[in-house]
């Protein structure tokens, strides 16, 4: 009985090694399937070509070939679909578009320029730089001032063409012309600028005067708020604040001043409710927070978001009677967030085109009618609301303008105030 | 397989106690799936105020193309790595059940429960460099597919193997000295024996891979968001109720899946344990 | 598999030796053969991975985070016995292990419930009704928490009905609440399928050794269920060690964990090596709590 089982299965071993291995090459044919037909983003209409042969080149000498494709664009010339790296909800496309009745920037591109954009978000530069620094494909994306500089040191950027970016010339205002953090903007385009400042309950505080970082970094000041307050999850800012508070700068290269902040921040972990930097805002109009470090625009536009309005457009409820925002009286930050082109970009002709087109005069205006921070456009003035132009919170009086401090790179210093947040929360 | 019968009968108190807690637990797990569910049929736009009937948040979930793309890559990935997965996963359990002396078994063994053991965030990490270092595949679905894979093969495979520590291999036997080949012996009698198991292992697998936040998150690409990810990033502004019609829908779609594939073991299973039975 | 081997055994000795050695190669390079897509598939998109990381832990940090590939050193490692490491490790052990053990504690004696309790064909419905919520978004799942339980929720107004509780958000309870959440069905499969294994007979039998019912559990369903508990238990408490998004959401971000410690290495902290050395520490040392638990004989899940 035995000896007639080995022969057979002798005789059809042949047989069934072959029916595994071809069932084994259909499992691995289908993965391949997936792998090569999902590199290409479905959004994209006839590149599958040009994006098959970007991946190869980028692996050879992806500075220089980069760049020599960003120097050989047109204007207005396009080599692909646009991968925009954006912070979250920062440019008015979809229902968010619809809900704050302006133009959908990423649909007018298509339309204009017949290349479709891919949307991805991050929500912190750090994020931002760890995903290009790995590898990650992105064409466009939005830096701040102060990380302009660690990607431009770190060979991240690529250098602007001017002659596709004539509008970089043309509307940008002479304050933001030749920056410290990227002089001349070779290799960064202003996209926003706004402030850093206390996003509070009328409840919690009086006025918009007189505020002071005490409410969130003194245990007295910040006592009646217990549990309701927020601080921005961000090294730089929160950092920052705290260095301000203290009577330093925001930039410092004191490793002691550092040590003073970060000491602060942890010491307010009795009192604080969360940091937080992304949904703040909404939690401070539901009642979770009365007070939150964070960026003027975004509780602008919150406080209008909920402002409710009767069917003939009269207000109903004005949210700023409940609300405000304020720029503490030690001084706060200032900020350029910026449009760059990534080194690993694939299609740099779109990107500086669609750099060019979010220059320009109307789509800059509708950046800021959107999100409620400045432009750095000053043609754009001309398409923005009056009331935002006239707005304090907005666009700060030269008074206000004295206290701020811009963002600078510490060089070398990165690391100890990275290490330093961290300690301060842990 | 006997069940605590008599036992049971004379203790009444313990009984009630077991059921209330029972209760409770699942009130527990369904406490906020219920708020999603109920709520994604309000019509104010607050959550946690009523607002009429409403199937606005649908309409809205259908019109909004991100959150489709997103839902789509969600659902694509979740099937491909499932079934990649449980093949790959059901053959590994086989060859360390089956099989008790070859060239590398103990390594293989120890390999399998490393992507259990492992923290998301590591895994998440060491694929990212992993993709960008050597451009085996560009960020994008593909790389998502490939790192889901990567974690549940394990899950499948450990499911399988208690599947088949319990199954009798003198089945496989039998079959042998009835004449059927390799091949015929685990398609007739292997595979309907263990398929408890391995339906087990790729339910597993899929839900693994359709609620996989932070892996996906660090490997996506340029226009390749999941669900999950995409969520991530929208439920932070408005809590949106859109969000409330995406999950419903995914449950209420994930309960057919199950149910359907319930029927189909039910049939198969009694056909076996009947079988079982007569043996 | 014992009668199995008899009779391979009885088999070799009848046959003759060379096809003995023929037939014991064959089935060697079969349990190769089968395990051979996924060896390769976790080669290559496990192990080379993991020596990345590995590499990178003995990497100089460069100011953008990434590691520079020269000037090797042993910083990372040596950073690890800094007392903010420790004291996070600490937190985050702690975190896992009374997770671990609420999600025991819950789960038992539901996994008790639907294996005595409920009848054969409703027992599959109710695992399966266990795992329906999990279907849905991790994230809305935890969000629709965070509702449940900040200053208008539910729960909330409930607690503050009763005079039990405030708002629970942004406190360490809320952590736990997100966490057993979602790790309970992990400890109940495993109680459930140890528990429906048993012989019952024995309890039985316990019984009518004159056994009060408590002593009869203690005796002898505790004992006979331990392979779930400890297969429950590895399964809650490894991903609990590493869990880093429900406490930043129900906990307001404001503590470290294991888990933060390392993505923010990767991030904002710009410090690869270092998160790469942190996640190979633990995965070393769930490497040797694994081997430890298999060589004192726990049996595989």
């Amino acid at each position: 009985m035995k000896r007639i089982r080995l022969t057979r299965e002798d005789r059809v071993k042949g047989e069934t090694t072959m029916k595994r291995i071809f069932a084994l090459l259909a499992v691995m044919a289908l993965m391949v399937a997936a792998c090569g037909t999902d590199a290409t983003p479905e959004t994209t209409e006839a590149t599958g070509g040009t994006e098959t042969t970007a991946a190869t080149e980028t692996t050879e000498a992806p500075a220089e070939g980069i760049q020599a494709a960003a120097n050989a664009c047109a204007e207005g010339a396009t080599d692909g679909t646009l991968n925009l790296y954006n912070w979250t909800d920062y440019i008015p496309t979809g229902p968010l578009a619809e809900d704050f009745e302006v133009d959908d920037l990423l649909l007018k591109f298509e339309e204009e320029h017949g290349e479709t954009v891919t949307l991805t978000f991050f929500n912190s530069n750090e994020d931002m730089l760890a995903q290009i620094d790995a590898g990650a494909s992105y064409d466009v994306v939005v830096p701040s001032d102060y990380m302009v500089v660690t990607m431009i040191d770190a060979d991240l950027l690529v250098e602007l063409n001017r002659a596709a970016i004539p509008n970089l010339d043309a509307n940008i205002a002479p304050l933001f012309s030749d920056p410290g953090y990227d002089p001349g903007n070779r290799f960064s385009a202003p996209y926003q600028w706004g402030t850093t400042g206390i996003g509070f309950s009328y409840e919690a505080i009086d006025d918009t005067e007189g505020v002071s970082w005490g409410v969130l970094f003194d245990p007295e000041m910040a006592a009646p708020n217990a549990g309701f307050i927020s601080l921005l999850d961000d090294t730089r800012e929160t950092l920052g604040s705290a260095l301000k508070y203290l009577g330093y700068s925001l930039n410092t290269l004191n490793t002691d001043e550092v040590d003073e902040a970060a000491d602060l921040i942890a010491s307010t972990n009795e009192w604080i409710a969360a940091f937080n930097s992304s949904s703040y805002w909404t939690l401070l109009s539901s009642g979770e927070f009365n007070v939150s470090q964070g960026w003027n625009g975004d509780f602008l536009a919150e406080y209008d978001r909920i402002s409710e309005y009767d069917d003939e457009g009269n207000l109903t409820y004005d949210a700023y009677e409940d609300f405000g925002y304020a720029i503490p009286i030690e001084g706060s930050a200032a900020w350029v967030d910026t449009m760059a082109i990534p080194t690993t970009a694939e299609h740099p002709c779109t990107a500086q085109t669609f750099i060019n087109f979010m220059l320009e005069a109307e789509n800059g205006a509708t950046l800021t009618n959107f999100n409620y921070y400045a432009s750095p456009n000053e043609a754009a003035e001309e398409f923005i609301y009056e009331d935002i132009l006239e707005w304090e919170a907005v666009y700060p009086p030269p008074e206000t303008m004295a206290i701020l401090e811009f963002f600078l790179d510490l060089g070398d210093m990165n690391n100890y105030y990275a290490d330093a947040f961290t300690r301060a929360k842990g | 397989m006997t069940t605590l019968h008599q036992g049971a009968a004379t203790r009444p108190r313990l009984d009630r106690s077991l059921t209330i807690w029972g209760w409770l637990v699942f009130a527990f797990l369904y406490l906020p799936i219920l708020i999603v569910v109920v709520f994604s049929f309000s019509g104010s736009e607050s959550v946690g105020r009523w607002g009429g009937f409403s199937l606005r948040w649908y309409e809205q979930m259908f019109a909004n193309e991100q959150l489709m793309n997103a839902l789509e890559n969600s659902i694509v990935v979740a099937l491909i790595s499932t079934a990649v997965a449980t093949v790959l996963g059901t053959a590994a359990a086989l060859s360390l059940d089956r099989y008790r002396r070859w060239i590398g078994r103990g390594a293989f063994d120890g390999l399998l429960y490393l992507p259990v053991i492992i923290p998301d965030v590591t895994m998440a990490v060491m694929l990212l460099l992993w993709f960008t270092s050597t451009d085996v595949v560009e960020l994008g679905r593909g790389s998502i597919t490939l790192a889901h894979i990567a974690f549940n093969i394990s899950f499948v495979a450990i499911v399988v193997r208690a599947r088949l520590a319990h199954m009798d291999p003198l089945m496989e036997d039998a079959a042998a000295d009835l004449y059927a080949n390799r091949w015929q012996a685990f398609r007739r009698v292997t595979l309907p024996l263990i398929m408890p198991g391995v339906l087990g292992g790729a339910l597993l697998a899929l839900t693994l891979s359709l609620d996989d936040v932070v892996i996906t998150s660090f490997v996506q690409g340029p226009g390749s968001t999941t669900l999950p990810v995409y969520v991530f990033g929208l439920i932070r502004r408005t809590v949106t109720p859109v969000i409330n019609a995406v999950s419903t829908l995914m449950i209420a779609v994930s309960m057919v899946l199950v149910l359907a594939s319930l029927t189909f073991q039910n049939r198969t299973g009694r056909r076996t344990e009947s079988k079982e039975r007569n043996q | 598999m014992t009668l199995l081997d008899e009779r391979k055994t009885a088999e070799e000795e009848a046959v003759s030796p060379k096809l003995e050695r023929r037939a014991r190669r064959r089935e060697s390079w079969r349990g190769f053969f089968h395990a051979a897509p996924a060896y390769v598939y976790l080669t290559f998109f496990f192990v080379l991975p993991l020596l990345i990381i590995f590499v990178f832990s003995f990497a100089s940090r460069s100011n953008t985070g990434k590691p520079l590939l020269e000037n090797w050193n042993l910083d990372s490692w040596t950073r690890l016995v800094d007392p903010l490491v420790r004291t996070i490790a600490v937190r985050s052990l702690t975190m896992a292990i009374a997770n671990t053990v609420l999600c025991l504690i819950i789960a038992y004696p539901f996994a008790y419930w639907i294996a005595t309790r409920a009848k054969q064909r409703t027992r599959t419905l109710l695992l399966i009704a266990v795992l329906i919520p999990f279907w849905s978004n991790f994230l809305v799942r935890t969000y629709a928490w965070r509702m449940l339980l900040d200053s208008d929720g539910y729960i909330t107004q409930f607690g503050e009905l009763t005079g039990l509780w405030g708002r629970m958000l942004f406190t360490q309870p809320a952590v736990f609440i997100g966490l057993v959440y979602g790790y309970l069905p992990f400890m109940v499969l495993p109680l459930y399928a140890a528990l429906e294994r048993m012989d019952w007979g024995l309890v039985e039998a316990g019984r009518d050794l004159y056994a009060s019912g408590s002593k009869a559990f203690r005796k002898i369903t505790l004992p006979l269920s331990k392979p779930g508990i400890i297969a429950g238990s590895i399964l809650v408490f490894i991903p609990s060690l590493g869990a880093y998004v429900t406490p930043d959401i129900l906990g307001g971000a404001k503590t470290n964990l294991l888990g933060n410690l390392i993505v923010t290495q990767f991030q904002a902290a710009r410090n690869w090596p270092f998160g790469s050395a942190l996640s190979g520490a633990i995965l070393i040392v769930m490497l040797v709590a694994t081997m430890i638990y298999f060589r004192t004989g726990g049996r595989t899940i």
